[in-house]
Parts: C-alpha cells; structure tokens; sequence
C-alpha cells in the first residue's frame, strides 16, 4: 500500500518584494534578474515566522482533507531553515496545532519534501499510519546574504503542506544523493567552546553556491529523474497530466524541458515568476496553488522532481484523486 | 561538418546567434551570451560529442570550447 494526497495546503509570508524593491538596496536590476532566473517577485517574511507559515500550512491543508489534529499518525517536515537548530520544526508545528503523533524533520535541502514523500511512503508500506501530514517550510532570506546578489535575488520564504491518507496513488519515486558539500552548502554554528579550534575571522552561515554546477546538475538530473519515474511507474509523455518541478530557476526547468520532449512543455506548471526559490516548499506551494485553481482532475497522473544541497535528487509519480 | 560547423549550428538553433557573427575569436559576451548560456552551449555539446567538458575560465572563446572538444574527441 502507498498512500493518495487528500488535501493541500500552504502559508505565505506577508511581505511581497519586486526586483525593483531589490534594486534599492543591491548592485542588480529587472532585467538582469528576469533572464537569469525567471523571477519577478518573491515572498519574504516579515513579523511572522517560518514556524507561523508551516502552522498555516498545516491547517489549510488539514481543512482541504477535511480531517482533524487528532486524526494525525505522522508529522513530516522538510526544511534546513527552521526557527530552531532543536526542537525540530515538525515538533513545533505539532505543539502549536495540538496533534500527538511522531513528529521529525528530513533534511534533504530544496529536494526534501519529495524526500519526505518517499519516508512517508515507507509507513504506509508498514501499515503504521492513516494520515500523515507533510510540510515543506523555509525562510531562505535569513540564509542568503544580503549584502550581495547573487543567493539573495534566488531565495525566499514559503511554506506548502499534503495531508496523505491511504490509498494506492504513489506509483513510482526516485530518491538519489551524490554527496558534493563545496558547490551549494550553509555552515552551521560554531559556538563558543574553548576548547575547540575557532572559526576563521571571516566565519558566515550563509548559503554559498556556484550557480554554473548547480545549474548543470540540476538540469541533468531533473530531465534524468523524470525519465526513471515514467519508467518505473510504466508512463508515456501522453500520460503525464502535470510535471510540478522544483521552482529553482527558470532556466533550469527550460532546459530539462528541452531534454524530454515527450511531454509537451505546456504541461509544466510553473510560479517561480512570483514566489522565487522557496527550497524545500516550492513543490508544495506550487501543489496547492494550482488545486485551489481546480486544475487537476480525478486520475490525473503528476510528476514532481526536485534538487538540491547535497547534492540530492528526486522525483516521483502521483495520480491524482477527486476528493 | 568540423567541429566548429557543429558549434555554430548549436549557437543558432539554440540561442539564436546570427551565423555571419560567430567567429573562432568571438568571447560569450560578443555573442550576447550569460553564464547560464555558456552553461547550457557546454552540456549540449557534451550530448551532441558524448564526451565530458570541464566547466572552467578556460572557456573564454568559440575557439576554446572547438579545441577543448577535440581535445575529448581524441581521448575518447
């Protein structure tokens, strides 16, 4: 037994930036941050926390399936920006909305709710669980510095949330690491033990990456990944209703489209353009806006894929499921 | 068709560049060429060779990317 997706939801931070709200404060411009990523606009937190985004998520997505708090037998998380290093963010989430299930986090960087999808697969398969909740949450902006452009015109703050209940619609997924920490990595604290050897002077956590190999691992392996599912699951290109890919780049997503002509690339869904790289959320986010649109149907067959740190990889196949 | 026939046909189709202004000596930029662009020229040449690039600031012209390609042909 896998599972079938009953409700989606997701959180959005209240405070909107265009490029040109970018402009103000950093050596860029419209233009120049269109052709490179595809990105008009994105969401950053203001006030609200992640934690606040992954609760309103959680309960959107809990109203969609039309369960209750006390229905939960997992809480997932997928994020590497929560508020806390410990307590995870799923247990937050969990104290906040009052469940008493299993709660933990799965670090998989931006490729981390499919991963997610995968572990939860893993207990369905065990017949451990009912209704598992899965969030993808990130504050991305408190990772990228700021002081220079080029992580921070890429990232932003989301949150996207499923709640999964029994059924048999996850027909195929892929999950793969190839472990590479120098081209897309974020140091974690230091700390203060002396009797440890310091951090050099010019010590930061913010997230580093090297835009040109990211780019290429990233279009190789979505186009890869997305190829593997279809033929695991036994899918043509005439089959797949929607591809939901990772919203890292607009280019990226071009070029995998170019590699896999089969399906039309009309039939991949994208708002990169207005929500920009939301890690670990962006699948999710992206899940939720277009069923909220009514765009999926009953049977539809959806491809995921995402990557990310790590480096990691993923992808799977979902039949969709009128509720 | 020689190797540099077949990296101008690749710069046409794919990123539209005008065929008269692609010379041996022509940089990324005279071609109106980003990052990503050069990024994007290199793996598909690495399909259309079946052969692997390294992605480095070697890669300055149309002639160091036809050389660095023969070069991988000749080691295939």
């Amino acid at each position: 037994m896998s599972f079938t997706i009953m409700g989606t939801g997701s959180g959005k931070p209240s405070l909107c930036k265009t490029n040109e709200d970018l402009v103000k404060i950093m050596d860029t411009n419209d233009e120049w941050i269109k052709t490179r990523t595809g990105i008009s606009e994105r969401y950053v937190c203001g006030e609200e926390s992640v934690t606040d985004l992954a609760c309103a998520a959680a309960e959107d997505a809990m109203n969609d399936a039309g369960i209750s708090v006390k229905d939960l037998d997992l809480i997932l998380c997928a994020t590497i920006s929560g508020d806390y290093i410990t307590p995870s963010m799923a247990c937050l989430v969990q104290e906040r909305i009052g469940a008493t299930c299993p709660s933990f986090d799965i670090n998989a960087a931006c490729s981390g709710f499919l991963y997610a999808l995968d572990v939860a697969a893993g207990y369905y398969e065990r017949k451990r669980v009912k209704n598992v909740l899965v969030i993808g949450a990130e504050q991305m902006s408190k990772l990228a510095d700021w002081t220079e452009r080029s992580t921070s015109i890429i990232f932003a703050d989301g949150a996207g949330a499923v709640v999964l209940g029994e059924g048999e619609d996850f027909l195929s997924s892929q999950i793969a690491s190839k472990g590479n920490h120098k081209v897309l990595y974020a140091e974690n604290v230091k700390g203060n033990c002396p009797f440890t050897q310091q951090a050099p002077d010019n010590f930061n956590n913010y997230l580093s990456m090297d835009g040109q190999e990211v780019f290429k691992f990233a279009s190789v392996s979505m186009a890869r990944d997305l190829k593997r599912v279809m033929k695991e699951a036994n899918l043509m290109g005439k089959d797949i209703a929607y591809v939901l890919p990772h919203q890292a780049n607009r280019r990226i997503i071009d070029f995998a489209i170019s590699k896999i002509p089969e399906i039309p690339s009309e039939r991949f869904l994208v708002n990169i353009d207005k929500r920009g790289n939301t890690s670990a959320a962006s699948i999710p986010i992206l899940l939720d806006e277009y069923n909220k649109l009514g765009t999926f149907k009953d049977g539809d067959i959806l491809l995921m894929s995402a990557f990310g740190a790590g480096l990691t990889t993923a992808a799977c196949a979902i039949r969709w499921r009128e509720k | 068709m020689t190797t540099f026939d077949k990296v101008v046909e690749l710069l046409v189709d794919a990123k539209d560049c005008e065929k008269d202004s692609i010379k041996l000596e022509s940089t990324w930029a005279d071609l109106s060429l980003d990052s990503l662009d050069t990024v994007e020229l290199v793996m598909n040449l690495e399909d259309e060779f079946g052969i692997q690039l390294e992605m480095n600031e070697s890669l300055k012209t149309v002639g160091d990317v036809v050389r660095a390609i023969d070069e991988g042909l000749e080691q295939k």
